[in-house]
């Protein structure tokens, strides 16, 4: 029954792929792109990789796509331009040769859930056999994530930090008149039922994302995937009310704040471990006892990463979608 | 065993229903009958499926996450369609009127 699910899911992958190569009119493409992302997240599920899958969906289905969307708004043409016919040949031999050697370098990857494979006898075991005790975390990603692996993830929140940054950098520059806002939210049909239906579910989503944000030690979820669905929350609204009226709720300063407040915090909190005598990010010496140090050090990381991931997810999309039509 | 019984009836309805709805996708001529044909099967697909997986987890923490999602899609997913929907018309998307041939929307 599984490898049917997986075959089928692996089928319409593939026929994704082809479509989106296919299809020349982008926001198609755009919606396929979607899908994709929708049928990986099913495919995470089915490997029982729960916290990928829930990334997968919020990130790669949800805001790229509306990132994505942002961006062909900017754009007068909808459509691909036709590429030369005579000279299809070498793209097609560049993507089939690194598709083959993909495919070799496949052959020697040890098997899925293969417990001789090099990681699974490494570190895993004791990730599996110890996490509980030592962090006091049931759910072993999160402690992965947040305590074992948290230098890696300071790493990647910094990361998304500098992608903000640089979006700020390229794009954020032209300072808006704020008199404008009025004349902007008339681009905005104003539409009685969805006004209506954001305003009953934009609570649940915030409400979705803390529980998410600090239900993470226990389920699938954390940092990451909250902050995606508190933005996407916000997006929703600046969608149905209009820009200025997001821009309003949260202005540009806030969020600029916010971008940098999750990084200290995260950074901060390995220097306190580092004054009060551990290793850096080294949790256990933020409280009296090993487990319940942990428990604050996993908490307080993963609100920095979830408050700089909602910060610069609306960063960007206020960005992009704050500039005019060209 | 009358719990399972109905809650595979569900699914399996749930499942065709679904199909139904695809069947309209690509057998209907416009984009609004199109949209009537997804938009209203997609919530009945919803309901009946929610509600066979909520019969299969019995009276549990998993049947009332269940019951939120299909509140969730309860409300999310017509007004979707409505968005959809009011968005076409508001682009100058007529919908066909009569007897034409069955060439679909562009």
């Amino acid at each position: 029954m599984d490898l049917l699910i997986d075959i089928s899911l692996l089928t319409f992958l593939a026929v994704t792929a082809i479509g989106i190569i296919r299809i020349t009119n982008l926001f198609a493409v755009i919606m396929l792109f979607a899908i994709f992302s929708f049928l990986s997240a099913t495919l995470f599920m089915t490997m029982d990789a729960v916290d990928v899958a829930l990334t997968e969906a919020a990130v790669g289905a949800g805001i790229s796509t509306v990132l994505m969307l942002a961006t062909l708004a900017l754009n007068k043409d909808h459509n691909e331009k036709q590429p030369d016919k005579n000279r299809h040949w070498l793209p097609l031999a560049v993507v089939l040769t690194t598709g083959a050697v993909l495919v070799y370098g496949t052959l020697d990857l040890p098997d899925f859930g293969d417990p001789a494979s090099a990681p699974q006898t490494h570190v895993a075991p004791h990730y599996i056999e110890k996490a509980i005790e030592e962090t006091g975390v049931p759910n072993i990603v999160t402690a992965v994530l947040a305590s074992y692996r948290g230098f890696d993830t300071l790493g990647e929140v910094v990361v998304i930090f500098t992608a903000g940054i640089a979006v700020l950098l390229l794009l954020g520059g032209r300072r808006e008149d704020p008199l404008d806002d009025g004349a902007k939210d008339k681009r905005v049909p104003q539409n009685l039922v969805l006004r209506i239906v954001s305003k009953i579910v934009i609570p649940v989503i915030m409400l979705f994302a803390l529980y998410v944000q600090f239900h993470g030690d226990y389920g699938p979820g954390g940092g990451f995937q909250a902050g995606v669905i508190m933005s996407a929350a916000i997006i929703l609204y600046s969608l149905v009310f209009g820009l200025g009226a997001a821009e309003r709720i949260i202005p540009k300063s806030v969020l600029m704040f916010l971008t940098s407040l999750g990084v200290l915090i995260f950074a901060g909190v390995g220097i306190a471990s580092l004054f009060l005598g551990g290793n850096y990010l080294n949790y256990s010496v933020l409280a009296s006892s090993q487990v319940a140090g942990q428990h604050i050090g996993i908490l307080l990381v993963e609100l920095g990463v979830g408050i700089t991931v909602f910060a610069v997810m609306l960063t960007i999309f206020f960005a992009f979608a704050g500039r005019e039509r060209s | 065993m009358v719990l399972d019984i109905l809650s595979w009836v569900c699914l399996v309805a749930g499942g065709l229903v679904g199909v139904v709805g695809a069947v309209g996708i690509h057998r209907f001529p416009d984009f609004f009958s199109r949209q009537h044909a997804t938009g209203t099967t997609d919530t009945l697909c919803a309901l009946l499926i929610l509600l066979g997986l909520g019969l299969q987890a019995g009276l549990s923490l998993a049947a009332f996450k269940v019951a939120l999602i299909f509140l969730f899609l309860f409300i999310t997913s017509p007004a979707a369609t409505h968005a959809l929907a009011s968005a076409a018309v508001h682009s100058g998307l007529d919908p066909k009127r009569g007897r034409t041939d069955s060439e679909g929307q562009s």
